[in-house]
């Protein structure tokens, strides 16, 4: 029972299909509506105080899985165990709390911003709903303190979202998610909107408050060489699919899983002199509505065989931590 | 190089954008000049609120007024001034002869449109394609930048596509007229690396096959390292260093962006922290005088907080603005 005590968050089967309305010609011709299978049947958890990278292509269900994390939508099927609860069962009043401990910074922070709202108001609102800060002197100097630590100067804090670049909103949304003392924060492309330098200042700053108070973090991005620096564990996702999960190191000095091999021989280094990054996957991107079964790899993958087409590769320990879904490693 | 000396598509002489706040005036984008090729790709890159997407927006003619206001330089388009033309005639340049892909897709996108009809509106009015080829055309255009079963994508709503989907299918709109000039702002930041090099090969193709020219903003170096030419790097409002991308990253002569080169993490090494430029941003509505870097830069002198230093050649074709380079002078 250690381990379940250790464990903040973890999912069974977790599982969002959404029906799409299709076009009218399909519909006239008398197709069936199509399933899109967002996330489709994954496992993972979370140990408190650790990080957990989500990496995967574009469009894979890392931001589906964040809102199904955090009760934004529901799932299809699948359980959620947050702290050793069953998060799909809490009632109202369990999920206000769950809504502080568990903070969500959003991808887009211009569409999660109220514009008509200035940055005192944004920061300070949720610790009013949360009972965290009373008078008025109280939650400025907290807010004058979380902008200080997210590298915004304090003459913002009576601006609107609207005034600032796409990285300061990035940063006031990072902010908010701080304000409220949460322990797990699920960070969906957190820092892909700020330079190197001011990327770097929050990653520290992040790796500061897990040390001083334990917190657990869900870090979704698409730059690799952030994840590792962040990560202590990393589960990279294809198609609704969890595909290789494994200590950050290892993942990336031996990548097993081929789609983990054809991300890391893609990313571009910042050296013009080094060789230009290589695209190793053939074919057409993959689908999630009505995918074919076997592996969601397959018509793209150097080492496909026959059996990849007809059956499914499980996720299976292969050691040292490491879990791997491939029929041919 | 010895051939005569090609027009710039775009040139940036003294740009100056300024907002009128409540609080008092800010100027994000501070007497900016730089010239860009045909075929010629420019990396602009530079802090967070540096004036990137502000300096974009002016060449688009879509800075909000008020509070924006800009009162001096000039913006040249094939040789005559942007910021002298008519609504109208802005209007048939824009989508058709200059593009944009903005920073923040939901900015930019209409959510009660779907997919198909916001890139077959442009479509439609700029090229006279009609309702069934223009919808032909966005397929093809959504395979392009990778969308999977584009056919049975066209009429989702972009709150039901990913946010990398909705950056491609800004690029799919921008890209949809063929325009002879785009401004890409931060196109790849939502993708995963192999979509982020397909896009990248996509625009190439363009570059060579249309003789299109770009002006990509970026945080991504390693993007910069790869798909640019030349490279403008902004801190506070000004363009502290311009050069070609191999001097830049090999032999970079700004202290700001020899600060920003070592912040990159690495995808090797695995630093338990990593090492941001010391002391915090800019107050852009009470900049610091002198330059503007000067409160963070380890080599900062007298001169740096009494003279704004200049942009200066300091080899062919790559120039800095920094005092350490006044040779003589101090
Ligand atoms: N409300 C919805 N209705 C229909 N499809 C949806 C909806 N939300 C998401 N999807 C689809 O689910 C898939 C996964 O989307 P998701 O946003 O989780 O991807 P992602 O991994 O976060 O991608 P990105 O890296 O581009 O942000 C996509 O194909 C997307 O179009
Ligand atoms: N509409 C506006 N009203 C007031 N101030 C603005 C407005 N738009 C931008 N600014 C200010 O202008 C400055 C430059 O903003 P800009 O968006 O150009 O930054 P950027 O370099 O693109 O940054 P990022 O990399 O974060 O996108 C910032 O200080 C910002 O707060
Ligand atoms: S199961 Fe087959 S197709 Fe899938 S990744 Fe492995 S080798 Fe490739
Ligand atoms: S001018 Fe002075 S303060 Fe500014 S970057 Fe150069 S040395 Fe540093
Ligand atoms: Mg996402
Ligand atoms: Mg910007």
């Amino acid at each position: 029972m250690t381990d379940a005590a250790a464990t903040l968050l973890s999912v069974k089967g977790l599982t969002k299909h959404f029906t799409l309305h299709g076009d009218i010609y399909s519909k006239l011709a008398g197709e069936k509506t199509q399933v899109l299978k967002a996330v489709d049947g994954i496992d993972f958890h979370i140990r408190r105080g650790e990080t957990l990278g989500l990496v995967g292509e574009s469009g894979c269900g890392k931001s589906t899985t964040a809102r199904l994390v955090t009760r934004l939508i529901e799932p299809t099927a699948g359980e959620v165990t947050l702290k050793g609860e069953d998060l799909l069962a809490f009632s109202r009043g369990r999920m206000k709390e769950a809504r502080k401990e568990v903070q969500l910074v959003f991808q887009d922070p211009y569409s999660s911003l109220n514009p008509r709202k200035t940055i005192m108001h944004i920061l300070s609102r949720p610790m009013e709903i949360h009972g965290l800060a009373h008078s008025w002197a109280e939650k400025r100097e907290r807010v004058l303190e979380l902008l200080q630590r997210v590298g915004l100067g304090v003459e913002h804090i009576d601006r609107y979202p609207h005034e600032f670049s796409g990285g300061q909103r990035q940063r006031i949304a990072i902010a908010r998610a701080l304000s409220v003392d949460p322990e797990l924060v699920i960070g969906d492309e957190p820092v892909s909107a700020l330079d190197v330098s001011i990327q770097a200042q929050i990653l520290n700053l992040f790796r500061e408050l897990q040390k001083e108070f334990g917190l657990t973090y869900l870090f979704i991005a698409h730059d690799l060489s952030v994840i590792r620096h962040i990560s202590d564990r990393v589960a990279v996702m294809y198609v609704g699919k969890i595909v290789e999960t494994g200590p950050a190191a290892a993942l990336f000095d031996k990548p097993l899983h081929p789609y983990t091999k054809a991300l890391l021989a893609a990313v571009p280094e910042a050296d013009p002199a080094k060789p230009a990054p290589r695209l190793t996957l053939q074919g057409e991107v993959s689908t999630p509505i009505d995918p074919p079964p076997g592996c969601r790899l397959c018509g793209r993958c150097p080492r496909e065989s026959a059996v990849c087409a007809e059956i499914e590769p499980p996720l299976v320990d292969v050691g040292d931590g490491r879990q791997v879904a491939c029929h041919n490693l | 190089m010895a051939e005569t000396v090609p027009r710039p598509v775009l040139e940036l002489d003294g740009l100056t954008v300024r907002f009128r706040l409540r609080r008092g005036d800010l100027t994000a984008v501070d007497g900016v000049s730089f010239a860009i090729e045909r075929g010629q790709t420019f990396g602009l890159v530079g802090e967070s609120g540096s004036g990137k997407s502000v300096t974009a927006k002016a060449i688009m003619r879509l800075i909000p007024d008020p509070p924006g206001e800009i009162p001096s330089g000039r913006v040249l388009f094939e040789g005559s001034n942007i910021l002298d033309k008519s609504d109208a005639e802005m209007r048939a340049l824009r989508g058709r002869r200059i593009a944009m892909v903005f920073q923040e897709p939901m900015s930019a996108l209409n959510p009660v449109f779907t997919v198909c009809d916001q890139i077959s509106d442009a479509l439609r009015t700029n090229l006279g394609l009609s309702k069934a080829e223009a919808r032909e055309r966005v397929v093809e255009l959504l395979s392009l930048v990778g969308i999977p079963s584009p056919q049975k994508r066209l009429d989702s709503y972009v709150h039901e596509f990913s946010g990398g989907m909705r950056q491609r299918v800004m690029l799919a709109m921008a890209l949809s007229c063929n325009p002879g000039f785009l401004i890409a702002d931060e196109p790849t930041t939502a993708l995963d690396v192999t979509i982020q090099a397909t896009i990248l090969e996509l625009i190439t193709s363009m570059i060579e096959r249309l003789g299109m020219s770009l002006l990509f903003i970026t945080h991504n170096l390693g993007v910069v390292a790869h798909a640019c030419d030349r490279v403008g790097v902004m801190y506070a409002s000004h363009i502290v260093e311009l050069g070609d991308k191999r001097e830049i990253f090999a032999n970079p002569q700004h202290p700001y962006t020899v600060g920003l080169l070592n912040s990159i993490p690495r995808l090797d090494g695995h630093a338990k922290y990593l090492t941001p430029i010391a002391g915090s941003v800019c107050n852009m509505m009470e900049p610091p005088s002198g330059c503007k870097f000067h409160p963070r830069c380890a080599h900062a002198m007298e001169v740096c907080r009494r003279e704004i230093p200049r942009l200066k050649e300091i080899a062919p074709g790559h120039l800095a603005a920094c005092h350490l380079h006044d040779r003589g002078t101090a």
